[in-house]
């Protein structure tokens, strides 16, 4: 089974459930990460069904892309969006966080098809990725590798270290999106440690930076595409997002970076994504 | 006796099994000279990355070489490779099991001179504790090769400690197997188990000890973990009395280990002889730290006595 590129149009209308769907399975779950999930929403999308070489029916597949949630508190995003190219049963997104259930609190790749390595403890997504892209290059083999990074992530020494290792070693097969959704749990990055200017920091680390509308299907895929061309070294593409994207009462909130909606809140944020 | 330091015939073994298993790669952190993998880069420049002073990208870049199919081997010091990227093997490399052997020089009192700060004394504990890690100390060059062999027939974490100075080869009645105690020397009247190269001081104290008409069985330990519990117990029931001899904190370490395993089994006394909750601190000879520790061969046949005496 191979995955159908879609449409614009088509990944809108996808958007709209996916982001439905993390919601009912965090509230399902009574616990986890609405604000991060839904930032994450577009990039996932884009990836798993216009960007990345990959097969569902064959998930361990050994020249699929790989993708890395660094970002590893995003799980319900991507398990929702597994779901949708097949790899999990849709039912499964209701057994999320449940006792014995494949879809743990944060990925694991032991449990869950079409998790390439477990995270959750932030900042190690960069490294694993930059060492699955050594290996590529070392075997000739042509895959790509795509990792997704939270902003607040970057806060991490080992990003940074690993910021360094990649550019040294002309790793051209890996990508890396920041989430720049500007919140973090205890409130705008900006405030808890300044990022900014956060493209400037990767450009000096020699990575090939773009900025992008991280909720423009148009402009991730130009971004995606710019980063395939670009030679003898890493991409990253600082993706400006809104945490919580697509409810309003959730939108540029922190205090929704790690707390479930209620049964109203649930409700009203249906209705909003099924209005839209 | 020929004389080796662990780390060299690490160094040697990687160079040769280069060609052996092509899939081996290297991850060093700007310690290559030390920890011996100069040579494997030297062979194999393409299959070897050097990723700086940053002991969390060289774990987990090492986690990601392995999900890329690679057998890797990672190597630095022992404090700084378990010690600052302990959440990296933890979350990364154990859970997801993957074949990254993290094989760590300059372990215990090796560092005498550096002080403190290099003196790998908790590496054991920190890594015994992490499931689905497998810990192993072999006792001198030959065994670390023969470890190495073994660890490249099995998958999933490792954590090897090796060593910095020159140690002689010990006579060993047995082919080395992951997970396996080893009889060194047989008696019925006292145990005296460790790993590594304090084996030999252990066999040196039970000459002492038959002096004094004292047959002490001399255990090797070169697996802490998965731990050989029945050889532990066999002993227990055969001699009664146990020390336990490390260059590591009592806490968590071997000497930890066994008393989880005997208070389970076979209740006995033991005395864990080894560092008591301080940290290390400089001297110019190896030797000085271990007399203050109780790990030279005079004070582990002292203990030995002391806990036949408390048997009775």
């Amino acid at each position: 089974m191979s995955i159908r590129s879609l449409t614009v149009p088509e990944l809108e209308a996808l958007s709209r459930k996916v982001r439905a769907d993390i919601l009912r399975s965090i509230y399902e779950a009574g616990s986890g990460h609405p604000g991060g999930s839904l930032s994450s929403v577009d990039i996932l999308l884009t990836l798993f069904f216009n960007e990345m070489r990959h097969n569902p029916g064959d998930p361990k597949w050994s020249m699929r892309d790989r993708f890395i949630l660094s970002k590893g508190h995003a799980a319900p995003a991507l398990y929702t969006v597994l779901a949708e190219c097949g790899y999990l049963p849709e039912s499964s997104l209701h057994t999320l966080r449940l006792f014995g259930s494949s879809l743990q609190g944060h990925p694991d790749a032991l449990k869950t098809p079409g998790v390439e390595v477990s995270s959750g403890s932030l900042g190690n997504g960069l490294s694993v990725s930059t060492g699955i892209a050594a290996a590529a290059k070392l075997d000739g083999k042509d895959i790509r590798v795509y990792c997704l990074l939270g902003d607040g992530e970057c806060d991490e020494g080992l990003v940074w270290e690993a910021a360094m290792l990649a550019p040294h070693l002309k790793l051209d097969n890996l990508t890396a999106v920041v989430d720049r959704n500007r919140l973090q749990i205890d409130g705008c990055t900006e405030d808890v440690v300044r990022l900014d200017p956060l493209s400037d920091k990767w450009r000096a680390f020699n990575w090939n930076v773009l900025e992008v509308d991280g909720h423009s299907y148009l402009q991730l895929f130009q971004a995606f595409g710019k980063a395939k061309e670009h030679k003898d070294g890493p991409t990253v593409i600082v993706a400006k997002t809104v945490k919580g994207k697509g409810v309003s009462f959730m939108e540029n909130v922190a205090g929704f970076h790690g707390k479930p909606p209620s049964k109203e809140q649930l409700d009203q944020a249906l209705r909003e994504l099924e209005a839209e | 006796m020929s004389m080796k330091a662990t780390r060299v015939a690490y160094g040697e073994w990687l160079a040769k099994a280069g060609d052996k298993y092509p899939n081996i790669v290297v991850v060093d952190a700007d310690l290559s000279a030390s920890t011996m993998t100069r040579g494997f880069a030297d062979a194999y420049p393409r299959r070897f990355f050097n990723v700086g002073s940053a002991e969390q990208n060289l774990v987990s870049f090492s986690a990601g070489l392995a999900l890329g199919g690679k057998r890797v081997f990672t190597s630095s010091f022992a404090i700084f490779e378990t010690g600052r990227a302990w959440d990296q093997i933890r979350n990364v490399v154990a859970h997801d099991k993957l074949n990254v052997a993290l094989v760590a020089s300059h372990g215990g009192f090796s560092c005498a001179a550096d002080g403190a700060s290099h003196q790998a004394l908790e590496d054991i504990a920190i890594m015994r504790v992490i499931p689905n890690m497998k810990v192993v100390m072999p006792c001198d060059s030959e065994e670390t090769v023969n470890a190495l062999d073994a660890i490249m027939e099995a998958s999933g974490p490792v954590y090897m400690r090796l060593r910095r100075e020159k140690e002689p080869n010990l006579e060993k009645p047995y082919s080395f197997r992951l997970g396996r105690g080893e009889v060194m020397r047989d008696g019925g009247d006292v145990t005296l188990v460790a790993s590594g190269m304090l084996v030999l001081n252990c066999l040196k104290a039970a000459e002492i000890l038959k002096e004094k008409g004292l047959d002490a069985r001399v255990l090797n330990i070169h697996t802490i973990k998965p731990l050989d519990e029945g050889i532990l117990v066999k002993a227990a029931e055969e001699t009664g009395a146990i020390v336990t001899v490390e260059e590591h904190q009592v806490i968590g370490g071997l000497g930890g280990a066994v008393c989880e395993a005997l208070s389970e089994n076979s209740p006995t006394h033991i005395y864990r002889l080894g560092v008591r909750d301080v940290f290390g601190q400089s001297s110019r000879t190896m030797g000085e730290l271990l007399e203050l520790h109780g790990l030279t061969s005079e004070k582990i046949a002292a203990s030995a006595e002391n806990v036949i005496k408390k048997r009775g």
